[in-house]
Formats: structure tokens, sequence, C-alpha cells
């Protein structure tokens, strides 16, 4: 399975970035060969949830880890057909673990509204 | 002749001059006031005009056909604004995203988009006595506030004397509301805040290439910068409107200074006569 990590830095030492639309990596990983990828966020004034969701599917990630998720972002996902998982912190191998260990929540719907990740 | 007055800084008094030059002016013969403040628009406090329905102003915004689309992905390529995403097959479109420019119905090889009307916001027109008055409202919660200036500005007569209030800033909306006219009031205020936007605001205005010359709002105290500013720039400080009590008591009471000392009238009309001189018109 292909598992995006919203993160601060390009690896998996890297701590996980709260924001989705804006953070400022994407650690791309295969859970079965454990090899990964940082790709860098570069988002423009707007629609960073959405370009960011477009990513993701582009890329055949099947599910995506990260803080908070705004409405647009969870719509892009939902179609597309990704599982969200809600991080409660941490570096992006801890996540990648508790996600192994079924201990990280699904996020069913947006935790935050537009423009969230803007300033932070 | 079309004359803007912008500022920069929010709060210096671009209603105030925009409205009391409109007022010394109109006893002279008939003009056109154009609220360009879209986002807040208040000269019509101050004119009383006696405003007509509102009329909608519309941004097309794209719909997707899903029985033609093929996810080709051509719209979400073009679009600058990440309004029309393709994702696994699906396409969904963000009309508050949107900016309108039409692109990707444009670009659309399966004929698979066409384009709705949204409201984005609403103009409104009237009369007060020989001030034909225009003012833009945009919709809460929409973002887009130029192409609403911009239908404020398409009211504007070929003919006569055209006096336009812009809102507050150096972006989009005031850009939208001060090019290509002939004349560009910046009202500022002696203070530091004053004196650091209106340098934005000569920047922005050097940038579109317009004339400008400032007025100078509640004088009093720290002139001296803005005098200073002004012979460095080469701009003409045409006015001081001085920090009074009486002033502040009839702003709040909704009145022009024209309206309550002749003076005033008077030298907002050599206000004019001076950029007639300008503007050589």
């Amino acid at each position: 399975m292909k598992v995006a990590v919203s993160a601060q830095g390009r690896d998996l030492e890297a701590m996980v970035d709260s924001r989705f639309g804006r953070c400022s990596y994407f650690i791309i990983v295969d859970l079965e060969t454990e090899k990964f990828e940082a790709v860098a966020n570069r988002p423009g004034p707007g629609g960073a949830g959405v370009a960011a969701a477009q990513l993701m599917a582009q890329r055949e990630v099947e599910a995506v880890i990260t803080g908070n998720l705004g409405p647009k972002a969870g719509q892009g996902l939902a179609v597309a057909g990704i599982t969200v998982y809600r991080s409660q912190g941490g570096t992006v191998k801890e996540n990648l673990e508790a996600l192994r260990a079924g201990e990280l929540e699904e996020l069913g719907n947006p935790t935050v509204g537009s423009r969230f990740g803007y300033h932070r | 002749m079309q004359i803007a007055v912008a500022s920069g800084k929010g709060g210096t008094g671009k209603t105030t001059v925009a409205v009391n030059l409109a007022l010394a002016l109109a006893e002279k013969g008939p003009l056109q006031f154009l609220d360009c403040d879209v986002e807040e628009p208040n000269a019509h406090l101050f004119l009383h005009p006696s405003l007509g329905e509102e009329e909608r102003v519309n941004m097309p915004v794209p719909v997707v056909d899903e029985a033609k689309c093929t996810a080709c992905g051509h719209c979400a390529q073009v679009c600058a604004f990440n309004a029309i995403a393709v994702l696994a097959g699906h396409v969904l479109t963000f009309p508050e995203l949107c900016h309108g420019c039409g692109g990707c119905t444009l670009l659309c090889p399966e004929d698979a988009l066409r384009e709705e009307p949204k409201e984005i916001g609403t103009i409104q027109r009237g009369h007060s006595g020989n001030i034909s008055f225009v003012h833009g409202k945009i919709k809460i919660g929409s973002a887009l506030a130029p192409p609403i200036v911009e239908a404020v500005r398409e009211q504007a007569r070929k003919e006569g004397i055209v006096i336009i209030d812009a809102s507050p800033g150096t972006s989009c909306p005031v850009v939208a509301a001060v090019k290509d006219v002939d004349y560009c009031l910046l009202v500022t205020e002696p203070t530091p805040f004053g004196l650091h936007d209106l340098n934005l605001a000569v920047q922005m205005l050097g940038k579109l290439k317009l004339a400008a010359g400032v007025i100078l709002n509640r004088a009093g105290e720290g002139d001296e910068m803005i005098e200073e500013y002004c012979r460095e720039k080469g701009l003409p400080l045409h006015l001081k409107i001085p920090f009074d009590r009486r002033y502040a008591a009839l702003y709040a009471r909704g009145s022009a200074l024209v309206e309550e000392y002749p003076h005033w009238r008077e030298a907002f009309r050599d206000l004019m006569r001076e950029i007639e001189g300008r503007v050589g018109k």
C-alpha cells in the first residue's frame, strides 16, 4: 500500500506537518518495500487543498496521514477514494508504525475550515 | 475626465475627499460619482442618492457534463486557482476558487464544460441632484472584487467629470478602480503609517503610469514628513484639511465639509482647476 504523510522535512525522521494542503513535504512510502520519496509541496495562493488532493490521486496514493484536513481537500480525497488517517504528531516513521499497528484513527470529516493552513 | 481617489492606508479620508469634490463641483453642473470601494461602499451615506434596483454582477463558472467528460485533465492543468480538479477519473469544480477566465471551457476537447453565471455582487444606480451615482457591492462570502469594480466602471460616461472612490490598499481591487483614469488623488495623513502606505500607493501608480497628486488630511502635526516626501517625489500637495474637531463632528453626522463651510467649496473647486491644469483638459 502506498501511503503519503504530510511532513516538515524530507525523510522518515521528519516531524509530521499538521497541515495537509500547505505542508512542506509529502513523504510517499510504499509500505511493502519500505521505499520512500519526498515530494516538495509548493502551494499557490489559493486551492492548496485541492491541488494536494489531486497530487495524491496522480501518485496513486491509497492512504494519507495528516493532522488537519480542510473541506475542499476532504472532498477531493473522498472522490479519489483515498483514506485519511489523523496523526497525533511525532515523526513520519512513528506514524507509519502506528498505522501498521492499527492505532491511527480514520478521519471521516474535515477537521478545519477553508484557508486554515495559511500563515501557520 | 476621470479622477480617482485612492490612499494606500485605510481611513485617511478618501470618501471625504471624493464626496466633497463631487458636491463642490455639482453646484456648477452635472457629474458622475462611482463608488468602487465594493467591500465597504459608503459614499451614499454622504450623498444620499435615490437608489434603483440592485443589478446582479455575475461571473462565469464551469459546469461539467459527466456524460461527455473523459477526465483527460486539460481543465485542471490550465486552472491557475485549482478551481477544477481531476481525481481518479472524476472532475470536481470549486466555484468559490474560480476567477471566471473561461480557460477550462475553452480547452476542453470533449466539449464537456459549459459556463453558468454565478452571482458575485451587485451594482446600484441612482441620483442625488446633479450627481449621477453608481456603487457596487460584493456578495458576502465572495472573494473576487475586481469584476464588480469593473462593472461599476462600465457605467462611466464618456463625457464630463467622473469621480471614482477606490478602496484602500494597493492590490487588485484598487488597480481595477484606478486603471486608465486621467488623474489620481492620494489621500494621506501625517503619521508614519500614512507616509508608509502613501509610498506604496505612489509606487503602484508609478507602475500604472498615472498622474497623481496628494491631499493631506488631519493636517497639523507631523505635516513636514509628508511635505518632504512630496518634494522628493515631485508630487503636488494640492490640499491640506486640518485636524479639527468640528470636521470630525460633521463626518460623524454624515455631512460634508462643503455643505457647512463655503470656503471649502472654493478650496475643492480650486483643487479641480489644479487637476485640470495638470491633465491639460
